[in-house]
């Protein structure tokens, strides 16, 4: 038997297998359920227009911000009632794809 | 004017045009490590096999001011040749031209080369190295690309498709490659995106080197879109000439026999894979025992490397080998690895290539990622690909087949010829461990020791299930085998499916789970 190197353990249906471990699942990262409340760019983009202020009560279909992207401007909409706690980016920032933009409470 | 005259005219006429760019452009390619078109066909193909046709084709833009500009070729060289005998129709872009760019006239020729290669139903090598569209040619250009793209696609499965990128491949232009069979890279020289780092950082602000967005190892190690990974072009070309050996000019054609060679003695079979089924082997090697002369050509190789796919040949004959790999990711089956396996199989099936399957796997990657990123329609592929396959379909249980892992890895209910599964082999629903702990949980629950009762109910569970018995007993599998008898009934097996002979039900086509 030859001995091989850079072996790790994988666990499959309780069974632990000792093997080479991939990157991709090495680095994977754990799932994390969605927060309404909090707002994250979901395409790369500029905020071409903020609508709303700190502080300021916003109700489910209002709209929050223009995030220019791909020739469209896409308009965030407010999925639910809440108040706006904090805005992490300003006019005409450019962000990428999973940026913190605003936060509500 | 004179007979002579006229020759020395044609040959002067030919010089010009096969200078293509000129020495200046050819000097920067070679300062990339790149050869020029010509040079790379008569690399490719056997010595003095090669005729060049539209030699003399031009381009036939007139806007821009493209109406005073010479474009030796059009950029694109077509031909045809051989390669160890075997007839080949090829096309290399030329990059010296116009940055190997692609106007109506250029993929006009390429177009006749591809119906060339299907009307005589011979192999098709398209070398890539082109900036992409030309732009002053405008809708042109995409029309040239479409008529390539359709062909690529109604050649599928017709005439083997090969692609080299040997250069920049951008834009529309990837998909071309994409629709072939396969897809060969080169270390630092291939670069194959469909918007490139100007335009990531322009739209996006995301910086990224070419390399690193759609160089040669990205496409064979990350996205699977390549198939042959080289470090220099001569290495790219000596993998393609092996391939050649290994597939048939067409699909009503088999690949060339060979003459038989036994396993090299170093591989012993019976050696290889340890009996405790938590311990890894390279499965390659099982492979190489197997097969003449231990001669394993690998494909995507440096991709989902939990599952190892290639051609070998058994009696002199191409056989496609689709294995898990229980040295890498315990050898499970998750999107990428089912994404490769059913394409091969698919190829193999395209071309009269036997399948053999080696099958020692877990099952399924558990997790979030894989779920979501669609594990269910990829891993069906797998069991589309085996299910429609009428070439002989031989299948070998080496160790574990686990629960879904055992259906789609060519069984017998998906209508393998014939399966065999060593004293070792292990087929059950799931693993001893998870199958005790559902089935005993009350016994172990209510235990006053349930680690011990645990162990207990595992090992009986083992005792019973954890065999090829009981598949055995319901003639799931043919026959319960000593390692060191696989190669010959597998040479047996093939043999005997040479007139092997299935009619599959009426249809357009079906619809696998893309």
């Amino acid at each position: 038997m030859k001995e091989h190197k850079e072996l790790g353990v994988l666990n499959i249906d309780t069974t632990l297998y000792k093997t080479r471990i991939s990157k991709r699942f090495a680095s994977r990262k754990p799932y994390k359920p969605a927060d309404p409340k909090i707002i994250r760019s979901f395409i790369p983009g500029t905020i071409l227009d903020i609508m709303v202020k700190v502080g300021q009560d916003v109700s489910k279909g209002e709209k929050l911000m223009i995030l220019d992207a791909m020739k469209m401007q896409n308009v965030l909409i407010c999925s639910t009632d809440a108040r706006i706690k904090s805005i992490a980016v300003k006019k005409g920032d450019k962000v990428s794809k999973g940026t913190l933009l605003l936060e509500m409470e | 004017m004179p007979l002579e005259k006229k020759i020395r005219e044609l040959q002067e006429k030919r010089d010009k045009v096969l200078l293509g760019g000129g020495e200046q452009a050819i000097e920067k390619q070679k300062a990339l490590g790149k050869r020029t078109a010509r040079e790379r066909i008569m690399a490719l193909l056997d010595h003095n096999t090669f005729s060049e046709y539209d030699l003399f084709v031009e381009h036939d833009a007139r806007d821009f001011d493209m109406d005073k500009k010479s474009l030796p070729s059009d950029g694109v060289v077509i031909g045809t040749g051989t390669i160890y005998g075997a007839p080949i129709a090829v096309y290399a872009q030329d990059f010296t031209v116009a940055g190997g760019s692609l106007g109506l006239m250029h993929s006009r020729k390429i177009t006749k080369i591809m119906d060339h290669a299907l009307k005589m139903k011979i192999p098709l090598i398209g070398i890539n190295d082109s900036g992409g569209a030309r732009i002053q040619e405008g809708v042109n250009s995409l029309a040239g690309y479409g008529e390539i793209f359709f062909r690529n696609t109604i050649s599928s499965g017709v005439i083997p498709q090969i692609s080299v990128i040997l250069g920049p491949c951008a834009g529309g232009a990837v998909y071309s490659p994409a629709l072939t069979d396969f897809v060969f890279v080169v270390d630092n020289i291939s670069k194959m995106f469909i918007t490139g780092p100007e335009v990531i950082k322009t739209v996006l602000g995301e910086e990224i080197s070419m390399e690193d967005l759609g160089g040669a190892r990205v496409h064979s190690e990350i996205t699977g879109n390549a198939h042959f990974f080289a470090a220099t072009e001569e290495e790219c070309f000596e993998q393609i000439k092996r391939l050649i050996t290994f597939i048939p000019w067409n699909n009503s054609r088999k690949a060339r026999s060979f003459e038989p060679g036994e396993p090299d003695p170093q591989y012993n079979i019976d050696k290889i894979v340890p009996d405790n089924p938590t311990l890894p082997y390279d499965v390659r090697d099982v492979i190489r025992a197997i097969i003449d002369r231990s001669d394993f050509f690998e494909i995507m190789e440096h991709y989902a490397k939990n599952m190892v796919i290639g051609f070998g040949r058994m009696g002199g004959r191409t056989t496609g080998f689709v294995a898990n790999q229980p040295l890498e990711m315990a050898g499970v089956l998750d999107v990428d690895s089912s994404d490769k396996a059913a394409r091969f199989i698919r190829y193999c099936d395209s071309f009269n290539i036997p399948i053999i399957s080696l099958v020692d796997l877990p099952g399924y990657l558990p997790g979030v990622d894989q779920e979501h990123a669609g594990v269910i329609r990829h891993g069906a592929k797998v069991l589309y690909a085996y299910s429609e396959a009428t070439v002989p379909k031989l299948t070998v249980i080496l160790r574990k087949a686990y629960g879904g892992g055992y259906i789609a890895m060519g069984s017998r209910h998906l209508r393998a010829d014939f399966v065999f599964a060593w004293p070792t082999a292990e087929i059950a629903v799931m693993g001893p461990e998870g199958a005790a702990n559902i089935i005993f949980r009350k016994e172990i629950m209510s235990s006053d020791d349930p680690d011990g009762m645990r162990k207990q109910k595992v090992e009986e569970y083992k005792a019973k299930f954890a065999n090829p018995y009981v598949a055995a007993s319901r003639g799931y599998i043919d026959a319960v085998i000593v390692p060191g008898e696989t190669r010959r009934l597998l040479l047996h097996g093939i043999e005997i499916s040479e007139n092997k002979d299935v009619v599959m039900p009426n249809k357009k086509h079906g619809l696998p789970p893309f």
